[in-house]
């Protein structure tokens, strides 16, 4: 039997991120802590090659490689690049807080590092084989990181937490796509949908698998009624790590809806659309109305994700490629959304001060104005006020759902959003309206000044002119 | 030369820049901060001076037209255009913004860079609405006007004023976002956000009726009709001046402006339908609103539910027109209902904006805005007087001011329609007279009430500018109306062919 070895050029990104995270983790030992700066600058330096190589290669048209467990096509390289960037931006608003923290440590980027390239396997998975594989490296990276605080107790607890219900919702996959190996006999995502194709929806054993496929998913996603370790992660990981979690991950996510619903089982779409609904319905429904009772922001904006989430779901589940595109739109925008919240959460902790509260965010406008508006902008963005991204991203998942029939969700899903601006507007009377309990000054290297402005504007660049990201996202999904 | 320049990008985006720039000047430059503004606000009237000059009164299609392809993915386009509805508003706004800047000039003192940067986007905004022809174009200025408003509610208001703003924000947003599930619809039948589009597009009876509906929640909040018009005197009363005169003089137009544009062209058999309805709600607000204005002790919210019983009067000439087709069968008298409403909403705008002028002027001597603690102000404060009663009058409707015209053809084409509506409409003249007389006597007339009106001095030059353009516009609409009723002419009876024109 001849070995015949797989090319090799389609994966030169994850080639390369993975031989810079074991340099990364072989340099960070030789270094003292006053040089670990050298460490963070190596992570920042491979996400920028990654970026690079991305885009050089970027694809056209898909190619498949490793004997058809992985594809790398438009949808992959534009996700990728939007993970490599929003991961830039967690690492950078991180630096400092982590710092002051001592927990600047190499793990922090080590863990890091692989968990995006866990989410790049993801994002090109052909086979639910690599989908997994993908899956639980960025998912064990993610429970290191929880409690890379090691001296944490809620740390600890929410770790925990995370690490139990995450490999359960592991196990549910698992059990899923050997139930579809056992229906199709085949792993690979071509093959799968031929398969589905051909059985149609009759196949017990299929429909069977793909129920524990969208119960693990959804588990992954935060989708209501699988959410409740998402609050407490949240709240209980460093905010450097919740910065994280929150963000770069959700593309992920998508993706892997995408890939595995939606190449592999779209032939099943009846089936999985019915589920779909339920999960958007409760999480748009759950997480607006329970943010509206939270204290805590990071809490706060957990439920948020969860109504997020909620919409994305929307997108997808009206099976369109417009609706596709428009879920995309809908979480690259989000994830820029996120990134930004949780990095201004993160720029006003001090040393010895932890912002979490809604009532931290009081008088910021006094404090600091540039970044009171940053905020705001942010929050109303998340709320859906149009010249702000959120805008077109509710307004394209709504046009998606109205277009296949489904009005009743479109009406629902606006009544809630209105429900939802409450909590957000909360947070931007907080900013402007109070008065601040606190006269510290709020330190800001200019580096993360520069980035948390580029990301508050780009909100509002994308909101005067959405064109340019819409079109990359449907151009992505077409071929 | 002129009239090749974008002017209507340039009045939207003129003040918006400059509202940025103002907000780089920065609070800590007051004085230069002020300057900027006030520079901004009289070029952006100036610009939009040439709209009404060269506009073509003699037709009703759209006029200064720009159009760009804004969001090719969806059909949308950066699409503005003014007809014989939406120039007079785009006046309105620029001028009214003048006077807002007049008036906060000195009165606030917290982050003035701020409040001068609102309200001058505020302006861009509200222009935008009023331009767009674009119905996803309009959607976004309406919504994004929210933000501003918000702030301006919440960081100069009152006490009350997170409970009143955030109010304010939820109604409309829940107003509107069922209006945005309807644009969505139409596209999803049209392929085509174009407003125009939307007038041609053929719809059944269902689907207007719901369609209906939308708009009717969405505009009949910012109006605000009767029973959804909560919002308003919680944010009349708790905003700044400024604010007050901005909502009650320009955001209140625009529910009308929405009826005219979107409700009546888009789904004309729906509102042939249920205009009893909207003539119900119209008629509550006028005759039920004024009686709740008769027993306000604060001066501001009188006047705020005496805004909500004059824009009844708006949509009760907007809606009357089917009453008048059904009944006589001809279009003669319809023209003049809609015209009355244009007319009485362009004229409320200017007094119903004197009139919180009026108790801001008071607020900022007295930082009272209860009614008992006036009491003979005409003694200490004779030039003020001399406006607050002419401003009185007009809301009262006295003849030769602008308030006489829209309520009088409003009630003589309602007796085309039905004597006992035209009789209910007609209470107003009286309640209207008696809730605005009523607190002229009890602020302005009679003897010194306390010490601290016997301290008032009187209205310094600043107050007298700006009081005096909006005495001047008032009186000028009043005893000349023409120029207005007929820049409007040609739209109105286009509007009356095409929502009698039967859609099914």
């Amino acid at each position: 039997m001849n070995f015949v070895a797989p090319d090799f050029m389609p994966v030169l990104p994850e080639l390369f991120v993975l031989t810079m995270t074991c340099l990364v983790l072989v340099v960070d030992v030789f270094l003292e802590q006053r040089q670990r700066h050298i460490t963070y600058g190596l992570a920042q330096l491979t996400l920028l090659g990654a970026a690079l190589l991305t885009l050089v290669t970027y694809a056209h048209a898909p190619v498949t490689t490793m004997f058809g467990h992985y594809v790398k096509d438009a949808m992959g390289d534009l996700l990728k690049l939007f993970i490599y960037l929003s991961s830039a931006a967690v690492f950078l608003y991180s630096r400092d807080y982590l710092r002051r923290r001592n927990l600047f440590k190499g793990e922090y980027y080590v863990l890091g590092l692989f968990g995006v390239l866990g989410m790049m396997v993801m994002v090109s998975a052909h086979s639910l084989l690599s989908v997994y594989l993908g899956l639980e490296l960025l998912s064990l990276s993610l429970y290191a990181l929880v409690v890379v605080d090691r001296d944490s107790p809620v740390a600890s607890e929410a770790a925990m937490k995370y690490f139990v219900l995450g490999s359960l919702a592991s196990g549910m996959l698992l059990y899923g796509i050997s139930m579809i190996y056992g229906a199709t006999g085949s792993v690979d995502l071509q093959l799968v949908a031929d398969a589905a194709g051909k059985q149609g929806v009759d196949n017990l054993v299929l429909v069977f698998g793909l129920v524990f496929l969208v119960v693990g998913l959804s588990f992954k996603l935060g989708a209501v009624p699988f959410h409740m370790w998402l609050p407490d992660v949240y709240q209980g990981a460093p905010t450097s790590v919740t910065l994280f979690i929150g963000s770069a991950p959700k593309l992920a996510a998508f993706a892997l809806i995408m890939r595995v619903l939606v190449e592999g089982l779209g032939s099943l779409q009846g089936d999985w659309q019915q589920m779909l609904v339920i999960l958007a319905v409760l999480s748009i429904a759950t997480g607006n109305l329970i943010a509206i009772a939270q204290t805590n922001i990071k809490r706060m904006l957990a439920y948020s994700t969860i109504s997020h989430i909620g919409f994305m779901l929307l997108g997808i589940l009206a099976g369109t490629p417009d609706g596709y595109a428009a879920a995309m739109f809908y979480t690259i925008v989000y994830v820029l959304m996120a990134v930004g919240a949780f990095g201004v959460i993160i720029l006003l902790s001090r040393t010895g001060f932890e912002a979490e509260n809604i009532d931290d965010f009081k008088g910021l406008n006094d404090r600091h104005p540039w970044l009171a508006f940053v905020m705001m902008m942010i929050m109303m963005s998340m709320a859906g006020v149009p010249f702000l991204a959120g805008f077109y991203a509710k307004w394209m998942v709504l046009q998606a759902a109205v277009n296949v029939g489904l009005v009743w969700l479109a009406i629902f899903g606006v009544v809630f959003s209105v429900i939802g601006a409450f909590y957000y507007l909360r947070v931007v009377k907080c900013i402007y309206f109070d008065k601040s309990e606190q006269s510290e000054l709020i330190e800001i290297s200019l580096d993360t000044e520069i980035i948390i402005s580029v990301n508050g504007l780009l909100l509002v660049v994308i909101g005067l002119y959405p064109t340019a990201l819409m079109t990359w996202c449907s151009v992505a999904l077409l071929n | 030369m002129l009239s090749e320049l974008p002017l209507l990008s340039l009045a939207i985006w003129f003040p918006i820049l400059g509202g940025v720039a103002v907000l780089f000047v920065g609070d800590d430059n007051p004085g230069r901060a002020k300057a900027l503004t006030l520079t901004v606000a009289i070029l952006t009237f100036l610009f939009s001076i040439p709209l009404f000059t060269l506009f073509d009164s003699t037709t009703a299609t759209m006029q200064f037209e720009e159009l760009l392809p804004w969001i090719p993915a969806f059909s949308v386009n950066y699409h503005l255009g003014v007809d014989g509805f939406s120039m007079p508003l785009i006046l309105l706004t620029a001028f009214m913004t003048v006077v807002v800047v007049i008036a906060g000039w000195e009165v606030i003192q917290y982050r003035i860079a701020q409040y001068m940067a609102a309200f001058l986007i505020m302006a861009g905004l509200m222009i935008g609405v009023f331009a767009a022809l674009d119905a996803m174009l309009f959607y976004v200025f309406f919504e994004a006007m929210l933000i501003p408003m918000f702030l301006i509610i919440g960081i100069w208001g009152g006490p009350r004023r997170v409970y009143a703003t955030i109010k304010f924000f939820l109604y409309t947003f829940l107003g509107s976002v069922f209006m945005l599930i309807a644009l969505i619809y139409m596209y999803s039948q049209s392929n085509s956000f174009e407003i125009l589009d939307f007038h041609r597009l053929p719809l059944s009876l269902h689907e207007q009726v719901l369609i209906f509906f939308a708009f009717l929640l969405g505009f009949a909040v910012k109006v605000p009709m009767w029973p959804v018009h909560t919002w308003l005197p919680d944010a009349h009363v708790e905003a700044p001046t400024g604010g007050s005169v901005i909502l009650a003089a320009i955001t209140l137009k625009i529910g009308g402006y929405g009826f005219l544009r979107f409700a009546l062209p888009i789904t004309p058999d729906a509102a042939n339908l249920l205009d009893w309805l909207v003539i119900t709600m119209s008629l509550v607000a006028v005759v039920y609103i004024s009686l709740v204005a008769l027993i306000q002790q604060d001066m501001k919210k009188l006047i705020a539910y005496s805004s909500i019983a004059h824009m009844g009067f708006v949509t009760l000439g907007f809606f009357i027109v089917f009453g008048i087709y059904r009944h006589t069968g001809s279009l003669s008298g319809a023209t003049l209902g809609i015209e009355g409403g244009m007319v009485q909403m362009v004229s409320h705008g200017f007094i119903s904006g004197a009139l919180f002028l009026c108790v801001g002027v008071l607020y900022d001597r007295m930082h009272s805005r209860q009614i008992k603690d006036y009491g003979g102000v005409v003694n200490t404060m004779p030039v003020f007087a001399m406006f607050m009663v002419l401003f009185g009058m007009a809301n009262a409707g006295l003849p030769g001011t602008s308030g006489f015209i829209g309520e009088f053809m409003v009630i003589l084409s309602s007796f085309r329609a039905n004597f006992w509506l035209a009789f209910l409409a007609a209470t107003t003249l009286m309640l209207g007279a008696a809730y605005t007389l009523w607190l002229i006597k009890r602020v302005i007339f009679g003897d010194i009430g306390n010490s601290q009106v016997a301290a008032l001095e009187d209205v310094s030059t600043r107050e007298i500018v700006m009081l005096g353009l909006l005495a001047a516009a008032v009186l000028l609409l009043g005893v000349w109306p023409d120029p207005l009723t007929s820049v409007m002419h040609a739209s109105v009876e286009n509007l009356l062919q095409h929502i009698t024109a039967t859609k099914l």
